[in-house]
């Protein structure tokens, strides 16, 4: 009863249902990570997700394999941010299934498990932490337990100040590591978010736009650095820039009103007549 | 080598050396713990030096409002949860050691009730009621000073966080939280003494509470407890866990998407301000000898805000600056102008937000880095 009328202050409406909050006081449960052993690490079956009537995701089937970089196209409301927000526990579907690997129901877990399961998320916009230090931020992010208790106590290790070392290498950011987030440009803001992703050392990638705003050297340095992370993780792509999806994709999906229109080659994607028509307007 | 890599008792020092403004606070806060006591005890009371005791129980008021205000400011400057509902915490600490005062009293009450405190004879009550039972050990009821306000803040920051109700709604609610609590208290079935509250107290620990000695003793049990809880609360801002909690103020899903369970994090630092300023409570009662409902008014709550606000959030020294600027001032203007207090208090609260938005220190930190920069251009 309480829970419901604080439910209906709290002003949320993005989620369908709302989402799952695990015990606050436990150890987090998730200790080992997905069972990827049949090849697939992202099982997506049937999901369907309705906003007052409005159908986000329309039986949405997608299979993601172990390695691979997919790149996610589809014009504004396919259902691409809804996707990513059912995937990583912010949005709860109405119906379907959800599984990370064989052995972990997505939906049966919160938003901080999934993370701490292995799957990882950049934003559409960047959302760098930009009163911490570029350090700070890459500390933040870091993969291990989690707890307040360990928290109040716990101090960096010289491996994992290696580990920050090494990323701030990949990213370029090696010379701004004591500035502060917000002070970085678009474009680096940008990276030390990959950065962040990275640290927390993800089996899954979730790329949301990752480009927009950035300079054409930017673009070119961004979509090495995603085709180098393809192999060790899977990465899921979504983007609008039709030169950069074409510059990094193996294999591209077409979503279109909640559901798969075309999958395939990004050759074979641009010459399927529907996609012509519902996305590329030709 | 790095502030991050090094132990807890090294951090707390680096940390310190880093907190230009928390090193003037406890040099400050020192040189009180030293001087009073001299200019109090050891001085004659003809000499132009010597410190009356009323002075002294002032002073120590302000630290327990200064110690609240460093509560407030961890939990609303750092964590960003605005609780307009601390001072019941506060007040929840002071009825706890109030009820071990009254205890204290036994037969020198109006009525020579050995176990009922006055108000209960007075209400024609035959025996105490079940929740006074060991409020006479005060052991117990230092731990009560604890428990309570902790207990309060765990039950309902978990339900609070729980459905994730956060900003402005979960101000009101902290507000309704208190209000309800003030509204309870009045009621004299309660068996919390109504709106007198308790007063008349005697003793603590066998000491007359009016002995200038016992007054200088919990003054710098004060001062310790001030000291202990800056030194506290720096060191848990500074640790990688204090760094999560500002995350969390910046950008809150961010957080949970990086694997942080935002909800443990805010009952934390939730319950741990609210412990806080349940034992400020309790320092302050013994000094002013009085605690009746209207601590739990919800102006009060607001006021303490306004503290921390005015003194500069975010920085822990600044909600002290704020706590004793403001509360001086209160002293000042009620004694000399008191029907300007109120209008005072409220051009403080339109004026601060909007010239000076980080407060008096961050004004005050803008302006030496100014002067620097002109001194260097020069």
């Amino acid at each position: 009863m309480i829970k419901a009328v604080m439910g209906r202050f709290s002003g949320r409406s993005h989620s369908a249902k709302p989402p799952r909050v695990g015990p606050m006081l436990a150890p987090n449960r998730i200790e080992t990570g997905p069972d990827s052993s049949r090849g697939v690490i992202l099982y997506l079956e049937d999901i369907t997700v309705s906003f007052d009537g409005f159908r986000a995701l329309n039986a949405l089937t997608l299979y993601i394999e172990v390695g691979e970089l997919r790149c996610i196209i589809g014009p504004n409301g396919a259902g691409k941010t809804t996707m990513m927000d059912v995937i990583t526990g912010k949005t709860r579907p109405d119906t379907g299934s959800a599984w990370f690997g064989q052995t972990l129901d997505l939906l049966a877990l919160t938003e901080p498990e999934i993370a701490q399961a292995g799957i990882g998320r950049k934003f559409q916009k960047p959302t760098v932490f930009e009163h911490h230090t570029v350090f700070e931020n890459l500390e933040l992010a870091m993969a291990g337990d989690k707890s307040v208790w360990k928290w109040l106590y716990a101090r960096i290790t010289p491996a994992e100040l290696e580990h920050i070392e090494q990323v701030l290498e990949t990213v370029r950011l090696t010379e701004r590591r004591d500035e502060r987030a917000g002070a970085l440009s678009h474009g680096q803001k940008q990276w030390l978010e990959i950065g962040m992703l990275l640290i927390q050392e993800p089996q899954l990638l979730l790329v949301d736009e990752p480009v927009a705003g950035m300079t054409p050297q930017e673009v070119e340095r961004t979509a090495e650095l995603l085709a180098s992370l393809a192999g060790r993780h899977s990465v899921i792509v979504v983007e609008h820039d039709m030169e950069f999806v074409r510059s990094i994709a193996r294999q591209v999906t077409v979503l279109h009103e909640g559901s798969v229109l075309a999958q395939g080659s990004i050759d074979e994607v641009q010459s399927n007549a529907r996609v012509r028509e519902v996305y590329l307007g030709v | 080598m790095d502030a991050m890599t090094i132990g807890p008792r090294n951090r707390l020092i680096a940390a310190l050396r880093a907190d230009r403004g928390g090193q003037w606070f406890l040099a400050v806060l020192l040189a009180t713990g030293v001087l009073a006591p001299l200019l109090n005890l050891a001085v004659p009371p003809s000499s132009a030096l010597h410190l009356s005791s009323y002075t002294v129980t002032l002073i120590g008021k302000y630290m327990t409002y200064a110690m609240l205000a460093i509560a407030v400011d961890l939990i609303w400057g750092y964590c960003g949860i605005l609780s307009l509902g601390h001072g019941a915490f506060f007040a929840l600490g002071g009825y706890a050691i109030g009820m071990y005062l009254m205890r204290e009293i036994g037969t020198r009450g109006v009525y020579g009730d050995p176990v009922l405190p006055d108000f209960m004879v007075f209400l024609n009550w035959k025996q105490l009621p079940w929740f006074w039972y060991g409020f006479n050990h005060f052991a117990f009821a230092a731990l009560m000073v604890v428990v309570v306000p902790g207990l309060l803040a765990l039950v309902f920051g978990f339900l609070a966080f729980r459905s994730r109700v956060s900003g402005v709604y979960l101000s009101i609610i902290t507000q309704a939280l208190t209000y309800a609590l003030m509204l309870a208290f009045f009621r004299n079935d309660m068996g919390f003494g109504g709106n007198n509250g308790f007063t008349d107290f005697k003793d603590i620990l066998g000491f007359n509470l009016q002995a200038p000695g016992t007054r200088m003793a919990l003054f710098l049990v004060t001062v310790l407890a001030l000291g202990g809880s800056y030194l506290l609360c720096r060191c848990i801002v500074a640790s990688r866990a204090g760094r999560v909690i500002a995350a969390i103020r910046d950008a809150e899903s961010r957080a949970r998407f990086l694997g942080y369970r935002v909800e443990s994090y805010k009952l934390w630092v939730f319950v741990f301000s609210a412990v806080l300023a349940g034992i400020a409570g309790a320092l302050y009662v013994p000094q002013i000898g009085i605690i009746n409902p209207s601590e739990f008014s919800p102006a009060n709550s607001i006021e303490i805000v306004i503290w921390v606000a005015i003194g500069g959030r975010g920085t822990l020294y600044g909600a002290v600056v704020g706590a004793l600027l403001v509360n001086y001032a209160k002293t000042y203007f009620t004694a000399a102008l008191p029907s300007m207090w109120l209008y005072a208090l409220g051009a403080l609260f339109v004026l601060v937000p909007l010239f000076l938005p980080r407060g008096v220190v961050g004004a005050v930190t803008q302006l030496r880095s100014r002067m620097i920069g002109a001194g260097a251009t020069s």
